[in-house]
């Protein structure tokens, strides 16, 4: 007889939907998380887009420690010497279950992880997960510290740096150029500071995304989202380019901070902390095998994350895993068969959504955009060329539209510009 | 060539609250000899750790210091069959404790 019917790894979005889905349904459940609290090692840009949350707990807008509903969507291209930024919004971004909402994980996990607790969950925090007891590939418990506990099933919701994976299901270690690093400042500002700064109606959000010089020109961006009392600024760059940059990843972000466009909104504000993770950006290519005997794989943990350059999804896949994860568990564990067999119900969930249709309909892009480093330094300066020509009057006589627009493309060279807009296109 | 470094990544790791566990180190180096192509490896980390971790200093000596640790695994991830002699996370209780996250 096993210590618990079972046991989850970590209290992030996928670790504590399930635990709190299990305990519901009445399983005996214990969830280990290394943070003295949830979301104490944990971090994100960023914003969660509600869909999955909403399916889970319908009323969360009310109860979760959110920061502010997205309304403005904003992409910039960023040069040293310009910046070109799109700003959409639109009454669809205030539609419940369609919309997104910026967080601070060390609030929310705390929140998610409660939902668990109070459901009858066990939690204990500050302890690591050391190693996985194994019988003949199957998983039977964990080991952390002195202790070994077992469980029918483990659950692994450990993140994007699971030391775990590989023993349980053979996942490698992912490579450079699948990985990113993000960094992010947390600066404090007044609500209403933030509001006129970003141009926002009081509660409401901004989500910023920049490429460009932002990471010197290297594959990778810069984000700033607006919290209800701080503003979220950081930087995202993906490892085996970086690696051949001639600046350190901090102090690009310095110097994307002093960037006339980056610099007023967070001007005066007060820096309270500064946060490092990695980030999941290879898509489906680097998803491991998500089942063995005893064990699902969930989140992070199994590298389910989407990068589309003006779309970045990591949060809403792993609430969803974790449903579908705990739904797999407890089918299994009412059939008293937790064999892989039986908990591929689990990935067939998985495969039957958004999940698995998304990051295979995306799966070319991470590619391209690791292979396109055009978009990172010479379309940006195209795009600045561009509006000069259309902006700056200097009393010479002026040249006609099409010129003015296309001389820069020229520049580029035309072949590059339709081959890459073809393999975005492609890809996307 | 690694451009000058103007930012003081320190002062910015000060901001944070950590717990260091002053008995055991969660990461360590190889020593430079037993592993080859120390240096160009060393340098990738010095581009790539967020928390500036891995230094050189002007005479091109280098050193590291797990205390300021993000947690985050990019050295692992680039290095860690290379220069790392181990990545493990802190012990229990210990490391990075983020407030905001």
């Amino acid at each position: 007889m096993a210590d618990f019917d079972v046991i989850v790894v970590g209290a992030g979005c996928a670790g504590s939907v399930a635990a709190y889905q299990l305990a519901k349904a009445g399983k005996s459940v214990l969830m280990i998380e290394r943070g003295n609290y949830a979301g104490a090692k944990n971090m994100t840009g960023g914003r969660i887009y509600s869909h999955s949350l909403k399916k889970v707990f319908p009323d969360f807008e009310e109860e979760a420690p959110l920061e502010r509903r997205v309304t403005h969507e904003r992409i910039s291209l960023i040069d040293p010497e310009a910046n070109f930024t799109i700003d959409f919004t639109s009454d669809k971004m205030h539609t419940p279950g369609e919309d997104s909402w910026t967080v601070l994980r060390g609030p929310f996990d705390q929140w998610l992880a409660q939902q668990a607790e109070d459901a009858g969950a066990e939690c204990i925090y500050g302890i690591p997960v050391d190693d996985l007891v194994t019988e003949d590939g199957a998983v039977k418990g964990v080991v952390a510290g002195e202790d070994t506990l077992t469980a029918d099933i483990v659950i692994l919701a450990d993140g994007v740096n699971s030391l775990l994976t590989a023993k349980a299901v053979g996942a490698p270690t992912p490579q450079p150029h699948q990985m990113a690093v993000g960094l992010k400042e947390l600066i404090e500002l007044p609500a209403e500071v933030i509001e006129d700064r970003l141009l926002l109606a009081p509660g409401e959000g901004a989500a910023w995304l920049f490429a460009g010089d932002a990471t010197h020109g290297h594959v990778g961006g810069a984000f700033m989202y607006t919290n209800k009392d701080s503003i979220s600024l950081g930087l995202v760059a993906t490892l085996s380019d970086l690696v051949t940059a001639d600046t350190p990843v901090y102090q690009m972000f310095e110097d994307f901070k002093q960037h006339p466009a980056v610099a007023p909104p967070v001007k005066g504000g007060k820096v309270v902390e500064y946060s490092g993770h990695m980030v999941p950006e290879g898509g489906y290519a680097m998803v491991p095998k998500l089942v063995t005997d005893g064990c699902l794989v969930t989140g992070d943990a199994g590298m389910l994350c989407i990068n589309l350059g003006y779309c970045v999804r990591g949060m809403d896949f792993a609430v969803t895993s974790g449903d579908f994860a705990a739904q797999a568990a407890i089918e299994a564990l009412d059939a008293g068969d937790v064999s892989a067999a039986k908990l591929a119900r689990y990935t067939q969930l998985l495969d039957g959504s958004y999940v698995m249709k998304d990051l295979r309909q995306f799966q070319k892009f991470p590619h391209f955009m690791e292979s396109t480093k055009r978009i990172f330094n010479e379309y940006p300066a195209m795009v600045r060329d561009m509006m000069n020509n259309l902006f700056i009057v200097d009393g010479e006589p002026c040249v006609p539209l099409r010129r003015k627009l296309m001389d820069p493309v020229k520049t580029v060279g035309i072949m590059n510009v339709l081959k890459d807009a073809k393999g975005g296109v492609t890809a996307l | 060539m690694i451009k000058d470094i103007t930012v003081n990544v320190d002062a910015k790791l000060s901001l944070n609250r950590y717990d260091v566990d002053e008995e055991a180190a969660h990461i360590e180096l190889k020593e430079p000899d037993a592993a080859p192509d120390f240096d160009r490896e060393f340098d990738k980390l010095v581009l790539a750790c967020p928390a500036g971790l891995y230094k050189r200093d002007a005479d091109g000596r280098t050193s590291f210091d797990y205390a300021g640790c993000l947690e985050c695994g990019t050295c692992r991830i680039l290095c860690g069959t290379t220069i790392l002699d181990h990545w493990n996370y802190p012990g229990p209780t210990k490391g990075v404790e983020y407030r905001w996250g």
